[in-house]
């Protein structure tokens, strides 16, 4: 591509007398260098785009005004509402002063509380969708497409409320520790099974982690069910309520009314932990040959096996994190309902898409959808504009536009040779006949 | 001469190795099935006959390369051995109450059919060489447009159609991302499935509201088969709700499940019995010799994906119109991604895909029954319904004969 880059600023322009035009690899290269925030942005505008006209025709209200509620509903709006208030500093008994309102739960609510409150929940939100989102991304950075996220989360979130409603008696830090760290492990496991049958018979990971997904959806049911290990409550097929020690500590608003917890930084930590294991280590640098390339890989001397298991295995760990986020951060108990509804997995395959693998592109995308769906959830989103239950299936609208336009570039490469051909016919016809390619 | 060749033909058939594979998994099932209603065989006696006679044949199909068949010989020869054995241990009204053959055989008929309606739509996106991890949406599509359309129109004939055009329009979409765009083929199918989730639960919530599905919707007919109840009877078991075994059986299936044979043979015949199906198999395995020898790369890709998109569609279709009459968000749940095990583990092949579904749909099946061993509203036999995805996984795996797909599935091929 750089060659005929090179070779098309090095000569003057043929075939279109009287002015200079870029050659299609120019353009392209052009597209690359700028896809990284072209596309994502592209994709998510015309997304929205579609489903607002979907909007316009089945209801007939104004999709602007839908969209503002649904804005609204995020808790986004909270930084538009600064005032002078006051911040409990942590770990001491005195307050400092404070630009917006924190106080999710005043009484009667302002138009600034109730934003902090939707804020908060966008923010859970925001922290699953990170991990299960890296979870993606790490895994395609090898060259695997990791769809079994939804699976490994229920495992994570399975393990996080067996550790978090045992061993009661444990002090908070190391209870919580090992509560994140057994979820990790259970969805390091069962991606690990999709990765080791990849490095060993070279069984294709997409089909083994679809049916893991189902396998562990079915296990749930079961540890959950009326007889299950897990049940503690027959009518409700719930386990049992995890522990205080077990809770990951709330620092905005209060646990029980799903308050934000400290997961969101270990979310963002997750971010910056995966940008350098992936480019400042030899083990990343081994999982992107391989993505880039098995073949050249192998012949680089890396062990393309090793890096399957390995790429799939972390993965898992950060989609097993993910549950164990949602069981100790908020939930505090999982439900067979919760597994059968949830698909907070498989919104993490839209967030690494449109997040293009990367770490911040990630987050930010982890931050879109999290606000979408809080904004769109029964709770916020005021029923007089739009009803919850549509919204909510907008959201799942918007999200298959995303990861399918995504998965397109190529559309947008169509929209830019298009738009070429159209300038051609405007100029005055060239002399030259147009080379059949 | 000619004669003898052609009467020769079949004989030379039945001792392939395949052949004799499957001769040994029945001889396995038949040594199983001595030992349920009505034979309640006691001792070991007979069932271990049967099964040794199940691993002999095993054995010489393995040994004369029967792969897959042969290993699925030997394991209904443990399998029946050990069943048997289990089987004797419980008593036998239990054995009675699960095992009542007429209504076991109807309800996997019925489970099988909306998963054979996607596979076999599958197999034609997937053996033309593009990947259909959308199979559950447009399966999702077909169930809820052609509810809809039934209710609409009181009449489900009308419906079914229309439910067939849905799941070829959102196959359309399909097609045109993996063939003209070249986009990565399982992220398209991905977001296929989120569409058509999203798409339905819109229209749903949209079109019904809060009343949800409406219960006056005419259903999918069945043929009158009286006839049926004239054939004398070959019963195999006991006949739960009277009338003889075959009326039992084949007496109560609708319209739908008929034409999901009528679709199975129609599959066969276009994949491998013509030029059609050539064509197709043609590009999924070598997509560049075929556009070299003028077949239309894109255009078969079309074809193939649209007409897995309207078959998937029948499938949803019978859901929500031929079985439980009724729609709801998410009715589909993960079916389309059982028909896609259904594939695999048929080895991209209408009959074998076929015999998945069966499977599938048998242990579904005994699933519903199984409750009788375990204590009132206990979650253990919902472990029943990982025996799909488990058998997929080995039939990957390559444990027991690997499962080899096209050659080019999943490669975008760009025309030259």
């Amino acid at each position: 591509m750089s060659d005929s880059a090179a070779g098309g600023s090095a000569q003057p322009p043929q075939g279109e007398p009287g002015g200079y035009a870029p050659s299609v690899a120019e353009r392209f290269s052009a597209f690359q260098r700028a896809g990284g925030l072209v596309v994502p942005i592209m994709t998510t505008v015309l997304a929205f785009f579609i489903a607002g006209l979907v909007v316009l025709v089945t209801t007939g209200s104004n999709p602007l005004s839908t969209y503002r509620a649904i804005f609204e509903g995020t808790g986004l709006t909270w930084f538009f509402h600064p005032g002078s208030y006051s911040v409990h500093v942590p770990f001491t008994d005195s307050t400092v002063w404070f630009p917006f309102n924190t106080n999710g739960l005043e009484s009667p609510p302002t138009a600034s509380s109730r934003a902090a409150y939707a804020l908060q929940q966008t923010l859970l939100l925001t922290t699953t969708l990170i991990f299960t989102g890296l979870a993606v991304a790490f895994a395609f950075r090898c060259g695997l497409f990791n769809i079994g996220g939804q699976g490994q989360y229920i495992a994570g979130s399975l393990a996080a409320v067996w550790v978090g409603s045992s061993f009661a008696s444990m002090a908070q830090f190391p209870h919580v520790v090992l509560g994140i760290a057994a979820a990790a492990l259970a969805g390091a496991l069962l991606a690990g099974i999709a990765g080791f049958l990849k490095a060993t018979v070279g069984a294709h990971e997409v089909v083994v982690t679809i049916m893991l997904n189902w396998i562990m959806f079915w296990t749930g049911q079961w540890l959950l069910g009326s007889d299950g290990p897990l049940n503690a409550n027959i009518a409700t097929s719930t386990s049992e309520d995890v522990a205080d020690s077990g809770k990951i500590p709330t620092f905005w608003g209060l646990g029980i009314l799903q308050g934000a917890h400290v997961g969101i930084f270990m979310g963002i930590a997750a971010l910056v932990v995966y940008a350098i294991v992936l480019n400042r280590t030899t083990l990343g640098y081994e999982v992107r040959a391989v993505g880039h390339s098995p073949d050249a890989a192998r012949y680089g001397g890396i062990s393309v096996a090793r890096s399957y298991f390995l790429a799939m295995a972390i993965a898992g760990a950060f989609a097993g994190i993910g549950g164990s986020m949602d069981v100790l951060g908020w939930e505090y108990r999982v439900a067979a309902s919760t597994i059968s509804l949830s698909t907070i997995g498989f919104l993490g395959i839209a967030v690494a898409l449109l997040g293009r693998n990367t770490a911040i592109g990630t987050g930010l995308a982890a931050l879109l959808f999290g606000a979408l769906l809080t904004g769109t959830s029964q709770r916020n989103l005021d029923p007089e504009v739009f009803k919850p239950e549509l919204a909510s299936n907008l959201t799942l609208l918007i999200q298959g536009l995303v990861v399918l336009f995504v998965g397109a570039d190529l559309l947008i490469l169509y929209a830019w040779n298009a738009r070429k051909k159209l300038k051609r016919g405007e100029a005055p016809p060239p002399a030259q006949p147009e080379p059949a390619s | 001469m000619s004669v003898l060749a052609v009467a020769a033909r079949p004989v030379g058939r039945l001792t392939t190795p395949q052949a004799i594979g499957v001769l040994g998994i029945v001889l396995g099932l038949v040594s199983v099935w001595l030992t349920l209603p009505p034979i309640h065989a006691r001792g070991l006696g007979w069932p271990a006959v049967f099964a040794i006679l199940a691993l002999a044949a095993a054995i010489t199909s393995i040994t004369r390369g029967g792969g897959r068949v042969g290993w699925g010989a030997a394991a209904t020869a443990i399998l029946g051995v050990s069943l048997g054995i289990a089987a004797q241990q419980s008593g036998i009204e239990n054995l009675d109450l699960v095992f009542a053959w007429s209504v076991l055989l109807g309800a996997t008929l019925r489970y099988a059919t909306p998963l054979a309606f996607a596979a076999m739509g599958g197999l034609f996106s997937e053996r033309s060489g593009v990947v259909n991890i959308g199979l559950e949406g447009m399966m999702l599509m077909g169930a809820f447009f052609g509810f809809y359309a039934t209710d609409r129109f009181d009449n489900w004939v009308l419906g079914v159609l229309v439910a067939m055009l849905a799941g070829a329009a959102l196959a359309v979409v399909h097609a045109f991302f993996c063939i003209h765009l070249r986009a990565d083929q399982i992220v398209v199918g991905t977001g296929i499935n989120f569409l058509a989730l999203g798409i339905t639960g819109y229209a749903f919530v949209d079109l019904y509201g809060e009343q949800g599905s409406p219960t006056d919707v005419p259903t999918v007919g069945s043929p009158s088969l009286d006839f049926v109840g004239r054939i004398p009877d070959v019963s195999i078991g006991p006949v739960e709700f009277g009338g003889t075994f075959l009326q039992a059986v084949f007496g109560d299936l609708n319209w739908m499940i008929w034409m999901s044979f009528v679709v199975l043979i129609l599959t066969y015949v276009v994949l491998f019995r013509t030029s059609l199906g050539l064509r197709i198999r043609a590009v999924g395995e070598h997509p560049r010799a075929a556009d070299t020898v003028g077949i239309s790369v894109y255009g078969i890709r079309y074809g193939a994906v649209i007409t897995s998109g309207a078959l998937a569609a029948l499938g949803g279709a019978y859901l929500s119109v031929g079985d439980v009459n009724l729609f709801d968000q998410n009715l589909t749940g993960g079916r389309g991604f059982i028909a896609i095990a259904a594939i695999i583990f048929g080895n991209w092949r209408p009959f074998g895909a076929y015999a998945a579904c069966l499977l599938f749909g048998f242990s579904s099946a005994l699933g519903d029954r199984l409750p009788a061993y375990f204590a009132q509203g206990s979650a253990t036999p919902l472990l029943f319904n990982t025996l799909p995805y488990v058998l997929t996984l080995i039939a990957v795996a390559g444990v027991i004969g690997r499962s080899i797909p096209p050659a080019s599935i999943g490669r975008p091929y760009a025309k030259q």
